[in-house]
């Protein structure tokens, strides 16, 4: 039978890979893999996932030093001389083996703004927004984000600066920001303007590169960028 | 929990992460960048020269013409042109709505940059 050489993360931020050997199979995900390595290798390996259809964002890691979802990433299109590594994600606190505190990723949506601010109750009529419209096209374009950090992992500015609220939180931001009922818009562009915001974004394209979604974030960064222009210029922030 | 708080800093990514073209572009902005300033006080140095008189200046002319100086030149006008052209890319990114075109910008600025270079290089003899 054929097998795959993989290396894994063990331990912290100061562990080192393990070598395991798993047998190869049809349609094989990096995510049945690490699946394998805990129930028959070493049963007290890490790991996080949850759906395994690529809908709760819970899987992602670094296979062959990219940020990937690992649910819905073949062995077949990520093996390089028949073997993997695989590593947590990057720019987060390993806490052990596969998995990283993703407080900080989370904190940060809010930081930017992140939720919904609405003036309607129930009793009032359903807003109508066209899905013609250019907000609603804009808010298409951006929605589908699963929380997965694959973006934050690969973006080069969250390792340059802390407190930079990364790609996934501005992308949120910027989907709100074409909420034509949201009404806390001057609040939030106040949120995600300055050095830790939307101009720290040097437009590397790692986040677009990389999100499994096929999202662009540094679309939704470009638009924050213009939005808060022109609010500053307009004297609303 | 562990004990890692908030904001510790986590593995970093390393070369198999950034080896796609935007990256590049990246790394020639920022070199071209920095290059440039590092000639601009060199420039401004030659320009100076005329306030010593005009034989000042024109020996240093001359020694530009020197055929070393005019094949570092061209590399410097390369430097100039790829740096404004991707400077262009990057202005026209994030001025304008998100396009799918806007992904062959890349391959637009580096053929623009090569036209200058190329150019400037032919013009020389
Ligand atoms: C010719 C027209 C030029 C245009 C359109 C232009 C455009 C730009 C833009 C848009 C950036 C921001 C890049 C980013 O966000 O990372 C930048 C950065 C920079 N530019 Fe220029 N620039 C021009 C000329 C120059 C010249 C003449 C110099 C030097 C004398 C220069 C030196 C730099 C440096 C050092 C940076 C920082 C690089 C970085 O952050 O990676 N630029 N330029
Ligand atoms: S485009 Fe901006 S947010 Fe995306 S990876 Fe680059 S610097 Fe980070
Ligand atoms: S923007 Fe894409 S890569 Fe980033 S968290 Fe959302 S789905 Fe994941
Ligand atoms: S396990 Fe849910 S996205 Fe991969």
């Amino acid at each position: 039978m054929q097998t795959l050489k993989v290396k894994v993360w063990r331990g912290a931020e100061n562990g080192a890979f393990q070598e395991f050997e798993v047998p190869r199979q049809e349609s094989q995900t990096v995510l049945d893999v690490v699946t394998y390595v805990q129930r028959k290798c070493d049963p007290t390996l890490a790991y996080r996932f949850a759906c395994r259809v690529g809908v709760c964002g819970s899987c992602a890691m670094t296979v062959n030093g990219r940020s990937r979802w690992t649910c819905r990433t073949h062995v077949d299109k990520v093996a390089e001389d028949g073997s993997v590594e695989i590593a947590p994600l990057r720019n987060l606190p390993v806490i052990k083996d596969l998995v990283t505190d993703m407080r900080e990723f989370f904190d940060k949506w809010a930081k930017a703004r992140g939720r919904f601010s609405g003036s309607k109750t129930r009793k009032d009529e359903f807003e109508r927004v066209s899905p013609e419209s250019k907000e609603r096209k804009r808010v298409d374009a951006g929605i589908e984000c699963i929380g997965c950090g694959v973006c934050y992992s690969a973006c080069d500015v969250v390792s340059w600066n802390k407190d930079y609220l990364g790609p996934a939180a501005l992308n949120r931001a910027w989907t709100l920001v074409n909420d034509v009922r949201d009404t806390a818009q001057s609040e939030r562009l106040a949120a995600v303007a300055g050095d830790a915001g939307c101009h720290a974004c040097h437009t590397h394209l790692n986040c677009t590169e990389r999100c499994p979604k096929g999202l662009s974030p540094t679309a939704g960064i470009a638009g924050l960028k213009r939005a808060v222009l022109s609010a500053t210029l307009s004297g609303k922030i | 929990m562990s004990a890692a708080g908030i904001h510790t800093p986590g593995m970093k990514n390393d070369y198999r992460a950034r080896n796609h073209p935007a990256y590049w572009a990246f790394i020639v902005h920022r070199l071209s960048g920095l290059l440039l300033t590092l000639f601009l006080p060199l420039h401004f140095w030659a320009l100076g020269q005329a306030f010593h008189g005009a034989a000042g200046l024109d020996g240093f002319l001359a020694w530009t013409q020197n055929p070393l100086v005019k094949f570092a030149e061209t590399g410097l006008v390369l430097l100039l042109a790829a740096h404004m052209a991707g400077g262009a890319r990057l202005l026209l990114i994030e001025f304008l709505d998100w396009r799918e075109w806007q992904k062959s910008l890349l391959a637009v600025a580096a053929g623009l940059s090569l036209a200058f270079g190329l150019a400037f290089a032919l013009n020389l003899g």
